[in-house]
């Protein structure tokens, strides 16, 4: 069902279009507000706390009170910082994350357009976020906020790269799976791979690119345990450090709305989307609760490992990435091409990933048994025996002083 | 890279680094206004990028003198600056300042003022520990989550102190010779209840970060300190002992009635900062252990005072210097007398003051993150530091 068929009038295409990105960009608002209180009863009963409770109904007024909080504080600018780098940094983080929802499909038809290359899309515009991140770092003038941009940026390199590996394995079994009845030349719209994906979500053909994917997306939003360029002990808060009021608000709308991305490209590539497991028949309604359900699932699983995890460190994160994702996920692209090239069956590709996913674990397991060292402890303990008190004695001593 | 040592003149070497262009080494405030630093410390760490090449503690910002005030207060009114040294431990700081002037003074102590002392004591470590393990986790990266956790079980404990003392933090509950009054009657159901309580909230702590793979990964071979090093900085308490080092005042300079009790003194071995919070986390089971013997062995009823207290304390002129073991180490307190009800000198051997000289060494040449761990594991009171 397209925009102006389900208002009701015809109107021209672009008209459509700028109504569609109206709306995606509410939605996305009124989401931020939602997951930020989401996010604070969920992390808070996992604390053994509440959370907000007092403002409306169990504190579901609570993000519009931090919204005006946010609005009507006073925009504070360092003197020394870079003024266009510091001003121009919020919107250079914001716009990339809401350029990126064009071509994700909420339902069969809800979508701003179509893109034939859809992914290749996603990651190319969101790679952009990160400049504003760096802006924001340097034009701050600010040692943490400089160190945490780095971070975000040696971060951000480090994780695409698997990332977008993973989705090249992807959009490799996706073809093949299109050329069957469809157009493989349609591999890299996200919409056509949900739309392949009416009785195999991908998870089930690509289980080690939905792990991948998913650490990398974490990554991504500098979630725990890789939230080191905001680590607020090391860096108070990182690249917006400096930042105030409105413009603070801005990362963290581009913040929750680049969460609700990730789970949306997450649940569309590897979980069927709107498709699995009900098909395309079912009609507009069940298709938006199938999204929004796998999509909560997903954030609920996000917002509870900031609750779970302490924090990696920089080079352990780094060497994480380049040592054991990458290789990985190369070798998934090369054993994709490989049985596909061959011909090998559907249920091949899935088998092989399953065993690579195996080894993955297999490894993290190994490298952090050995950093423990042998058994658990090493703590050991020796008996209290009680010995003979030696009570410090007074000594008498010549009294000096006045 | 710089490597690792505790070799003084290593240290001070120039780190040669084959450079293709001209880089200039950052200098980073760590506090006094840093969410990392448990009140006002200041570190001005030279960092190369994340490695710290240099780091510079400063301390002095919480300095009261508490020293000089003790001595110009008679020997009873100084008590309550003991309170405000370590005020994590309170208990134990007032414990060791009593001890010292009924040694000197020579006053014997009824044996239930003893046991209740000894129990305060205790629950007043496990107290402490359970904030360090909430500060810790917080540094380590933990969102809050292991904070709230363990204050929960440290609110309980509260609760207990507020119904023996009437307050939460500052206790100034013990007196010289005994205690200011007798604890309220279910003092002993309590505090059996809040044990069980705690038993569960060590088991938590437990779970959630011993074995969590993040938290290892933070932790282990990160700020490691030899035994030798230990001893040589002065470094007492868990931290030395994590270092392998058995030495436990409780037991190689018993005082009071720990030597009815058994427990056991956990030990680490490789010294680092992982070693260091287990041997933390034992040894608050072991407070459980030694807290359940005395509480069934406490007498149910008797006197909390001496019959006959001077209305004004005059000892003879002489000195003593009484340790103890508190959460974080070798507390003393050296005292001289000239015989007036003045003390001539008080001097107070803090332990965090010796465990935080020995911070250096340990962050130099590691990464910025873990110069925030190891600082996080010595579990710093910067009252106790400055007094």
């Amino acid at each position: 069902m397209v925009l102006s068929e389900f208002a009701g009038v015809s109107m021209p295409d672009w008209i459509d279009a700028l109504l569609r990105i109206v709306f995606i960009v509410a939605l996305m608002t009124i989401n931020a507000f939602a997951l930020i209180y989401l996010e604070r009863k969920i992390l808070a009963r996992l604390q053994a706390r509440v959370g907000p409770t007092r403002t409306g109904p169990i504190g579901t007024l609570q993000s519009i009170a931090d919204a005006l909080k946010l609005v009507t504080k006073e925009d504070v600018r360092p003197i020394t910082a870079d003024r266009w780098a510091f001003e121009l940094a919020p919107y250079m983080a914001f716009v990339p994350v809401f350029l990126v929802f064009v071509p994700i499909p909420f339902t069969e038809t809800w979508f701003i357009r179509d893109l034939n290359l859809g992914l290749l899309y996603v990651f190319g515009v969101l790679g952009l976020n990160i400049v504003g991140v760096v802006m924001a770092a340097w034009g701050s003038d600010n040692k943490y906020a400089l160190l945490g941009g780095v971070r975000a940026a040696a971060q951000a390199i480090s994780y695409e790269i698997p990332m977008l590996l993973i989705i090249v394995a992807v959009v490799m079994v996706a073809a093949g799976r299109l050329a069957v009845d469809g157009d493989a030349s349609l591999a890299g719209s996200i919409n056509a791979i949900v739309g392949d994906q009416t009785t195999t979500p991908y998870i089930l053909l690509q289980p080690l690119g939905f792990v991948i994917f998913m650490i990398g997306a974490l990554a991504e939003l500098h979630r725990p345990p890789f939230d080191m360029p905001i680590a607020e002990s090391e860096v108070v808060g990182g690249y917006f450090v400096e930042y105030s009021g409105m413009r603070w608000g801005l990362f963290f709308l581009a913040e929750y709305t680049a969460l609700f991305l990730m789970v949306m490209l997450a649940s569309s590539i590897f979980l069927g989307g709107w498709n699995w497991p009900f098909g395309a028949d079912v009609g507009l309604g069940l298709q938006i609760v199938l999204t929004l359900v796998k999509t909560s699932v997903m954030i609920v699983l996000v917002i509870g490992s900031r609750a779970l995890f302490p924090r990696l460190r920089i080079d352990q994160l780094m060497a994480f990435s380049w040592k054991v994702l990458l290789p990985f996920a190369i070798v998934q692209v090369i054993a994709n091409g490989i049985i596909l090239a061959y011909g090998g069956a559907d249920w091949i590709v899935g088998v092989v990933s399953f065993a690579l996913l195996g080894a993955l674990f297999g490894l993290i397991y190994h490298l952090m048994r050995q950093r423990k060292g042998e058994g658990a402890r090493t703590v050991s303990t020796t008996p209290a025996t009680p010995r003979v008190i030696t009570a410090p004695d007074v000594t008498p001593v010549e009294a000096g002083g006045d | 890279m710089v490597q690792r040592t505790f070799e003084g003149e290593v240290l001070t070497e120039p780190v040669v680094v084959e450079r293709e262009f001209e880089t200039v080494d950052m200098n980073i405030n760590i506090g006094p206004q840093h969410p990392a630093t448990h009140g006002v410390f200041r570190m001005v760490l030279t960092v190369d990028g994340e490695i710290v090449k240099d780091a510079i503690p400063y301390i002095g910002y919480m300095h009261r003198g508490g020293e000089k005030l003790s001595e110009n207060l008679d020997y009873r009114g100084a008590l309550g600056y003991q309170d405000r040294t370590d005020y994590l431990a309170a208990f134990n700081s007032e414990w060791v300042y009593v001890n010292a002037v009924e040694r000197l003074a020579g006053v014997e102590i009824p044996e239930r003022a003893e046991y209740v002392r000894l129990i305060l004591a205790e629950f007043n470590r496990l107290l402490s520990h359970f904030m360090f393990m909430g500060a810790f986790g917080t540094d380590v990266g933990y969102f809050g989550t292991a904070f709230t956790w363990t204050f929960k079980e440290r609110e309980r404990i509260q609760d207990l102190f507020e119904a023996v003392c009437g307050d939460r933090i500052m206790y100034n509950y013990f007196r010289v010779g005994g205690l200011a009054w007798d604890p309220h009657e279910t003092f002993v159901e309590d505090s059996h209840w809040v044990l069980d309580q705690v038993e569960t909230g060590i088991g938590d702590v437990d779970e959630l970060m011993t074995d969590n793979e993040v938290f290892v990964a933070r932790c282990r071979d990160v700020g490691v300190m030899s035994a030798e090093d230990a001893i040589s900085f002065g470094v007492t308490g868990p931290m030395l002992r994590a270092s392998g080092v058995p030495f436990d005042l409780r037991v190689d300079e018993p005082y009071s009635i720990y030597d009815r009790f058994h427990w056991e003194i956990p030990v680490g071995e490789r010294g680092d900062v992982y070693d260091r919070y287990l041997v933390r986390l034992e040894e608050m089971r072991q407070s459980v252990t030694i807290l359940r013997q005395a509480l069934d062995q406490m007498p149910t009823s008797g006197p909390i005072m001496p019959e006959r207290m001077p209305a004004r304390l005059r000892p003879e002129p002489g000195e003593i210097y009484m340790r103890q073991e508190n959460p974080r180490g070798e507390y003393g307190i050296y005292m001289v007398s000239d015989g007036t009800d003045q003390p001539w000198r008080v001097k107070m051997r803090s332990p965090c003051f010796h465990n935080l000289s020995s911070l250096k060494p340990q962050v130099i040449g590691s990464y910025l993150a873990d110069a925030v761990v190891a600082l996080g594991s010595i579990d710093i009171v910067l009252c106790e530091v400055d007094r």
